[in-house]
């Protein structure tokens, strides 16, 4: 069982529209989606939900004001600026970190913990294989926690059915969830387009891809919007020996295959879809080397 | 006032949307916080002279073995597996401490000292124009983002236009960009993916209970949903802004949208004079 990690660092290039066709390709394989707070995987695979699960991450930290004095200690403690005192303390949710200082050094033992439900996650069952998703409520933290656990799951059930491929669909940037998202990846693909921020947020992507020593190729989605601009970012690959596995042609008709719902390339046979599918055959074997 | 820029998908424009305001104000304090910090583009249109870089660090805990007798108070007090003890060994994952200070807290013994992680730096400078910039750039292999953007938040004016650009998404790191923002502007795109994070992005604005409107970027791809969205919601779109090839081909090579399409400049002094009010 092999893993490919779909990732960007610059959002918006085109990761999820290039997963749901991939997943079309590789036959026997379990799909992840692992943007959980933005997820859109499921806008194009149309997952029948199968099982359904809480996401208990952490805690918050309440305050009793029946007990609370005032006194101002977990105020003065809390390095999250999430306390504010008035008469009684008060806990801002979305400043608390759940780090449970100011409930251990209470005096007065006024402040509660309250485990925080912090999403739901899912197994369902699409037409190109098993699938595990996630949605992180609002304004939460630990979406690295949530990931790793969708990650977890993915990868237990592609044991469980052998499926030959794990498709992750990873979220953007380089922080938290991204870091949680490269554990058992076997191969990242980077999704870029040529422009200069996608061409800087590719740089910090493949940094990061070495940091953790894993494989990575590119694809340089609508590369003939500025082929001057591709040029420098296949000349950057070249000088790097990073593989370059697509350059896929800007196309109209990728949008509509958002609107009809479905992968690109069940959509139409046009440009775009042609090149991702002469893409999968060099990202299997590269995985298979 | 404070204008935060933000959308749930990524790759919608907020960057293009957020230099576009700061080049079109004409007040003369202007400040642009870019606080995508995990993939930070403002420079890149706003070509700053930069006046110093300073290096953001949190405070984690280093283990004095000789004072340590493995009480494990610390290992029980720790949220974030940052301590492992297991009879006489003491281990500190620097990497995982979220620095709550806890464990210096707890210990009888007094048997930590501190030890620094760098997060990332904090890059200030002048942009275009006389626009006061200040940037957090996410050192790669860090997880944290939510210090960095509060060190970032931290420069702002107190008075004047303060611009925040804001990561992509409707976790931590966007609640921390856009809390307290006098208004927030969410941009999307016409298409199901740019609905769908609308809504999430929404949800996050709601929650906050703090003013939103939006901005349509590539507004004449054809999916009408959004607007209907937003009219069912009483979401005022205040701009849109059609698929323009030079538009794409100057963004790719750094030139603002307002410097491409100079009509744009009165487009944005209005949108900021009518959010003023």
């Amino acid at each position: 069982m092999k893993e490919i990690l779909v990732l960007s660092g610059k959002g918006g290039t085109g990761k999820t529209t290039i997963t749901a066709s991939l997943a079309l390709l590789a036959q026997n394989s379990v799909l992840a989606d692992c943007d959980v707070d933005a997820s859109d995987l499921h806008l194009l695979v149309s997952p029948n939900v199968q099982e359904s699960h809480d996401f208990w991450s952490g805690v918050t930290a309440k305050v009793d004001p029946k007990k609370c004095t005032g006194c101002g200690t977990c105020a003065e403690l809390c390095r999250f600026e999430a306390v504010s005192m008035g008469e009684k303390a008060y806990i801002d949710h979305f400043s608390c970190e759940g780090c449970t200082v100011c409930a251990h050094f209470c005096p007065e033992d006024a402040i509660e913990l309250e485990p925080n439900l912090s999403g739901e996650w899912y197994i369902s069952e699409t037409k190109y294989g098993a699938m595990v998703h996630a949605r992180l409520h609002v304004g939460e933290e630990n979406s690295g926690k949530l990931v790793s656990l969708v990650k977890r799951e993915s990868r237990e059930l592609a044991e469980e059915i052998g499926a030959k491929w794990i498709i992750v669909d990873g979220p953007p940037g380089i922080g938290c969830p991204v870091i949680s998202s490269f554990s058992g990846a076997d191969l990242v693909l980077a999704v870029t387009e040529p422009t200069s921020s996608g061409l800087q947020d590719l740089k910090r992507l493949i940094k990061l891809a070495y940091h953790f020593k894993t494989d990575v190729c590119v694809c340089i989605n609508k590369w003939d919007l500025n082929e001057s601009f591709c040029n420098e970012i296949e000349v950057y690959l070249e000088d790097n020996e990073i593989p370059l596995v697509a350059k896929i042609p800007f196309d109209k008709a990728a949008v509509d295959s958002l609107v009809a719902g479905k992968p690109l390339l069940e959509y139409t046979t046009g440009l775009a879809a042609d090149a991702i599918r002469k893409m999968w055959p060099r990202i299997e074997a590269m995985l298979l080397s | 006032m404070k204008i935060a820029v933000a959308s749930g998908k990524g790759g919608t424009g907020k960057t293009t949307i957020a230099v576009s305001l700061a080049l079109a104000a004409s007040t003369a304090k202007v400040q642009l916080l870019d606080c995508d910090v995990e993939a930070p583009n403002c420079h890149i249109f706003l070509k700053p002279v930069v006046d110093e870089e300073e290096v953001v660090s949190l405070d984690v805990p280093a283990v004095i073995e000789q004072k340590c007798t493995y009480c494990k108070k610390c290992k029980e007090l720790c949220q974030f597996n940052a301590i492992a003890v297991f009879g006489k060994t003491i281990m500190v994952f620097k990497e995982m401490c979220h620095s709550c200070g806890g464990c210096f807290l707890v210990c009888p013994e007094e048997a930590f000292s501190r030890d620094s992680r760098e997060i990332g730096t904090v890059v200030t400078g002048k942009g275009k124009g006389s626009i006061k910039f200040v940037q957090g750039r996410l050192r790669v292999g860090e997880a944290l983002a939510t210090p960095l953007i509060k060190a970032v938040r931290s420069r702002a004016l107190e008075d004047g236009l303060v611009i925040l650009d804001a990561p992509p998404g409707t976790s931590c790191p966007v609640i921390n960009t856009v809390r307290g923002a006098d208004y927030t502007l969410l941009v999307t795109e016409p298409t199901p993916f740019g609905l769908h994070d609308l809504k999430l992005a929404a949800g996050v604005l709601w929650k906050l209970e703090q003013p939103f409107g939006v901005i349509l970027n590539r507004s004449d791809l054809g999916y009408g949903e959004v607007e209907k969205w937003c009219n069912k919601n009483n979401v005022p779109v205040h701009l849109k802004i059609p698929f323009d090839r030079k538009v794409a081909e100057g963004y790719a090579k750094g030139q603002p949208l307002v410097e491409i399409v100079p009509n744009y400049r009165d487009r944005f002094a209005f949108l900021l004079k009518e959010l003023s009010k």
